[in-house]
């Protein structure tokens, strides 16, 4: 990369493998309706250069817990647990020492890339304040620093653009910019918040593809925070998945994908459609929708929509416990019985249609190539 | 930009002849300069009203009217005829022009600047005391009716002035723009004219500062709310940058348009104001036309009233167009 | 349910937990209701304003001393007989006020009905049909918009002296020709947007007419907006038409408003009859703050975005 910025002044490498540990995260928002509570117990560590994804719905906690990591939480939102950045307590911080953290060692990228750019700056100067917030450099610098970074985002015809204001930028081009506010400092954990979820499908593969030149850039260790487990597979290292607050697996991006221990990540998998299967299968959904967290029910809160539940499930939430290897976790009562599952054994298929058979749509008996709706058997 | 403001001017300019068009119809029917006479005991020779009814041009048709007074006006810069004919309309208008421009303007300032500063406050310590303070009095405030507030203050200073310098001249004047005998020296001069204008101003301010705070307040709040400004705290800037620099500037465009729109408004509130401080300006001339059923001076003080609301309006458009990217770049 | 193989229970046992609807539904009057009722100062306000109303419109058949007839007693100050005192012409002040509050409400609400109800359903046609019939039914709006309401209802009200002078119909009348435009500029904006949403492609879909599109769909939706422009509309009438009498183009004698009184009293400080100024223009100031902290109220409760947070 280049040298215009000052160098780091803590080149010291730090004692422990973590540089990022969250322990046991709870956030409760008070509300006129009650408590909500919105994260109840995460705990993950992340290494240097590691790719974490968080997956989840909406309302599982996911963005709210990595607001918690940059202190962007409102005021009255009440947090408990720990986040350790290089061994470093950021609870609790005051805003002044939260300010030499945020887009210097920890950095975050926003999901609307429409709103995240201020509207009466132009585009340059919303990047030149990012390095000159955390270095003391010269304007001339900081302006060569924000060509460079436009040119590493990909943004074609950098001198031009960087004297553009944001509405001239197309959706994914702005996102590209923000990817470029994040790096440029040379941050040491980069937290990307759902960044391709408001753009479409042909951005989003450019959009992944500037996330990834920034971290090669900058070394930086990634949290990818998706409900989109097909972006989670091409980048992640290792999964964690959320639901209604709480993570219910996390281990290795292989472990979670060809060996899920919890009925969701199982449901989870099966309600993608693929492209690439050789038969018609049913999609598999999963029925229901996620509990408020508001008045949370005791037990498992995927207890109404698990077709494996027992009384147990209602009763004693479970812990995460190790599973098939290394790092592996899963909470379930369950997970022993879902070796070697997959979603269509566990999960009915949707019902208004069951009467229909499956090869309806693809011709009889010939493997369907191209594009049909069908899930394959992942083996 | 030069392109934008020429634009949005012609389009003023059909404007401000349906308006004035508008206000002939409308005010050359509700006045008639010959009430006063028709209304006198023992009744004026018909004569005389024909006689004076021509000569206020008032025995022609409606349309016809407009149009005299219109070319009239445009071409030879005549501005009607008076029911006095010692009354000269142009100069009577400029100077009470200027005599209300120097309360409004004074009174915009006093107003913008505390209404900036509450609202900013008040937002950024939302749900505090300060803000359930600040959003009491304001609401306090835009419940006074102007002219019971005035005649307040009107009274109180009387009683201050009688309590702290019974014999010698008031502090606080409570009529007239100047003294007719103002003091020597600057100081002296600057004392005296500041207690002449501080009633007035407090009153006239007084509604504007209250809608405009909580008018600044809730858009302050929206921006603190939106996403560029959580960017803006996650690049790591400080609160002061972040407040001031970004959400501060976003905030103050609605606010400015806004503002440019009430000043043509503050005219009902400038009728109320000198009517009972006893200003000679603008307010104090319309209130003497409507009483005298003077048509002339009455058009042109609505003409010139019209102006000043398309020119403020326009002031608005131009502003935006300065202040925002996306609406200048469009 | 449809029937997939989940171990539930077909018909729960009355004693089983509700796992998954656990927040009370609440229809849209009920969240709005409720809203409202969190908003202390606009409750207060319901209760001063209902008071008010009450007492000025009840209240002369309790208190039956006339308003306007002359007695002996000559600007006494507030006693048994006279509980607000009495003015230069020996007039009581408190039937006075009553008589007072009554014309002046009755004036506000009138106009505030009747110019929101048609600015509104202006303002819809306009937003909905855009085009050459929006240009031309706001430029329109825009003009009477540019005429200052003081000003122009000062210079109308001027004409109708004689048999008709200060009946309070024809004020109210003019008040709600300069005022309609206001309503209709913001309801057009928001039909503008509203037209746009999908539930009025569903609505044509199903071969809905415009007529029932503008007025089961979309105006429905423009309530909140109303309310609260109605009720402030109120207040500023009140203020407007208080002004319009303190200088003598509003309300004429016999009959009397809150302004009337006020311009009656305005030397009364000095003179030393202080009651005769300040009683009228707190009752002025009681109606508009509590109208105000009504409409604050509603807005409040009928914003979607509000979450007001209990620390």
């Amino acid at each position: 990369m280049s040298d215009i910025l000052n160098p780091s002044i803590e080149v010291e490498p730090f004692d422990g493998v973590n540089l990022l540990t969250v322990d046991n995260l709870t956030v409760d928002f008070p509300t006129a309706d009650g408590v909500v509570h919105a994260v109840r117990g995460v705990s993950y560590r992340l290494r240097p250069g590691e790719v974490l994804g968080i997956v989840g719905e909406s309302g599982s906690g996911k963005s709210v817990s990595s607001m918690a990591v940059m202190g962007l939480l409102p005021r009255t939102a009440r947090i408990n647990g720990s986040i350790k950045f290089r061994g470093e307590e950021l609870l609790g911080l005051s805003e002044r020492e939260l300010m030499a953290v945020r887009g210097k060692k920890i950095a975050m990228i926003f999901q609307d890339p429409m709103t995240s750019l201020n509207p009466v700056y132009k585009v340059g100067f919303q990047l030149e304040e990012a390095v000159l917030a955390h270095n003391d450099i010269s304007n001339a610098d900081a302006r060569k620093r924000a060509l460079e970074l436009l040119e590493v985002v990909g943004i074609p015809f950098p001198e031009k653009r960087i004297e553009q204001y944001p509405h001239e930028f197309s959706g994914g081009m702005r996102q590209r910019v923000v990817i470029a506010i994040a790096m440029a400092n040379n941050p040491d954990v980069i937290i990307a918040d759902e960044p391709t979820t408001a753009l479409d499908v042909t951005v989003q593969a450019q959009v992944l593809e500037a996330l990834r030149a920034a971290q090669r850039e900058t070394g930086a260790a990634m949290v990818l925070i998706t409900h989109d487990l097909g972006v989670v597979a091409g980048q992640a290292d290792r999964v964690l998945v959320m639901y209604a607050g709480k993570p219910v697996e996390i281990g290795p991006v292989d472990d979670i994908y060809y060996k899920p221990r919890m009925p969701y990540t199982l449901g989870l998998l099966g309600s993608l459609p693929r492209l690439d299967s050789s038969r018609a299968e049913r999609l598999t959904p999963i029925q229901g929708a996620p509990p408020s967290l508001l008045n949370l029910p005791p037990g498992c809160p995927f207890t109404p929509r698990c077709p494996m539940a027992q009384p147990v499930c209602s009763e004693r939430e479970p812990d995460l416990t190790a599973v098939t290897g290394v790092g592996h976790e899963a909470a379930c009562h369950f997970s022993g019985q879902l070796a070697d599952k997959h979603a269509k054994d566990v999960f009915a298929g949707s019902a208004d249609d069951a009467h229909i058979p499956a090869e309806f749509g693809a011709a009889a008996d010939v493997p369907a190539e191209g594009p049909t709706t069908i899930v394959e058997n992942a083996s | 930009m030069f392109a934008f403001t020429i634009r949005r001017l012609l389009a003023s300019i059909p404007v401000l002849f349906f308006s004035t068009l508008l206000v002939f119809l409308l005010v050359a029917s509700s006045v008639d300069p010959l009430e006063p006479l028709r209304a006198k005991n023992p009744p004026v020779p018909r004569t005389t009203l024909i006689a004076e009814g021509h000569r206020l041009g008032l025995d022609h048709p409606l349309l016809q009217r407009y149009w005299d007074w219109l070319t009239g006006l445009i071409l030879h810069g005549n501005w009607g005829t008076p029911v006095q004919p010692a009354y000269h309309i142009a100069d009577r208008l400029g100077t009470s022009f200027l005599v209300t421009f120097r309360l409004v303007i004074f009174s915009i300032i006093c107003s913008l600047a505390l209404a900036i500063g509450v609202g900013v406050l008040s937002a950024v310590r939302q749900y505090s005391k300060i803000d359930y303070a600040a959003t009491s009095v304001g609401f306090l405030f835009l419940s006074l009716p102007t002219f019971w507030f005035a005649a307040l203050l009107k009274a109180w200073a009387i009683q201050f002035n009688g309590a702290v310098r019974p014999d010698g001249p008031p502090i606080i004047s409570t009529f007239g723009a100047a003294s007719p005998n103002p003091p020597a020296g600057f100081f002296a001069q600057f004392g005296d004219d500041f207690g002449h204008i501080l009633l007035p101003t407090i009153t006239l301010s007084l509604i504007s500062y209250a809608s405009w705070s909580r008018f600044q307040r809730a858009s302050m709040l929206e921006v603190l709310n939106s996403d560029y400004i959580r960017l803006a705290r996650a690049k790591g800037l400080s609160r002061r940058r972040v407040l001031f620099r970004h959400a501060l500037r976003n905030a103050l465009m609605p606010l400015t348009t806004q503002v440019a729109l009430d000043t043509a408004a503050l005219l009902g509130g400038v009728v109320i104001t000198e009517t009972v401080f006893e200003w000679h300006g603008m307010g104090y001339m319309f209130i003497q036309a409507v009483q005298g059923y003077d048509l002339f001076p009455l058009l042109a003080w609505l003409l010139v009233a019209a102006l000043l609301v398309i020119v403020f309006n326009l002031i608005a458009d131009l502003l935006y167009a300065v202040l925002d990217p996306r609406i200048r770049l469009a | 349910m449809p029937d997939t193989t989940v171990t539930q229970q077909a018909s729960p046992a009355p004693a089983a937990v509700e796992r998954e609807f656990t927040v009370k539904v609440r229809t849209q009057r009920e969240i709005v209701f409720h809203r409202y009722l969190e908003h202390r100062a606009a409750v207060a306000s319901t209760v001063v304003l209902l008071l008010l109303i009450l007492v000025a419109f009840l209240g002369p058949l309790f208190w039956t001393t006339p308003y306007a007839t002359m007695t002996n007693d000559i600007q006494v100050s507030p006693s048994g007989a006279h509980p607000f005192g009495t003015d230069s012409n020996g007039y009581d002040l408190l039937s006075q006020v009553l008589h007072g509050t009554q014309r002046t409400l009755e004036i506000a609400v009138s106009v505030s009905l009747v110019s929101t109800t048609f600015g509104a359903v202006y303002g819809a046609i306009a937003g909905f049909y855009r085009g050459w019939v929006d240009t031309l039914m706001m430029r329109f709006a825009d003009l009477v918009l540019t005429l200052p309401a003081l000003v122009f209802a000062i210079i109308i009200t001027d004409k109708f002296s004689g048999n008709t002078a200060g009946k309070w119909y024809f004020l109210a009348l003019i008040l709600i020709v300069l005022g309609w435009p206001a309503c209709a500029r913001v309801v057009r904006s928001q039909v503008l947007s509203l037209r746009e949403k999908e539930f009025v492609e569903a609505a044509r879909a199903l071969g809905a007419s415009d007529r029932r599109i503008i007025f089961r769909h979309i105006l429905p939706n423009t309530i909140g907006s109303i309310f609260v422009i109605a009720t402030l509309t109120v207040a500023g009438t009140v203020l407007v038409e208080t002004a319009l009498s303190f200088l003598g183009f509003g309300i004429k004698p016999p009959d009397t408003s809150l302004g009337l009184l006020v311009e009656n009293g305005k030397t009364a400080i000095q003179d030393g009859y202080p009651w005769l100024f300040y009683i009228p223009g707190i009752f002025i100031v009681l109606i508009v703050l509590s109208i105000n902290f009504i409409g604050d109220g509603l807005r409040d409760a009928f914003d979607p975005q509000q979450t007001r947070v209990r620390a």
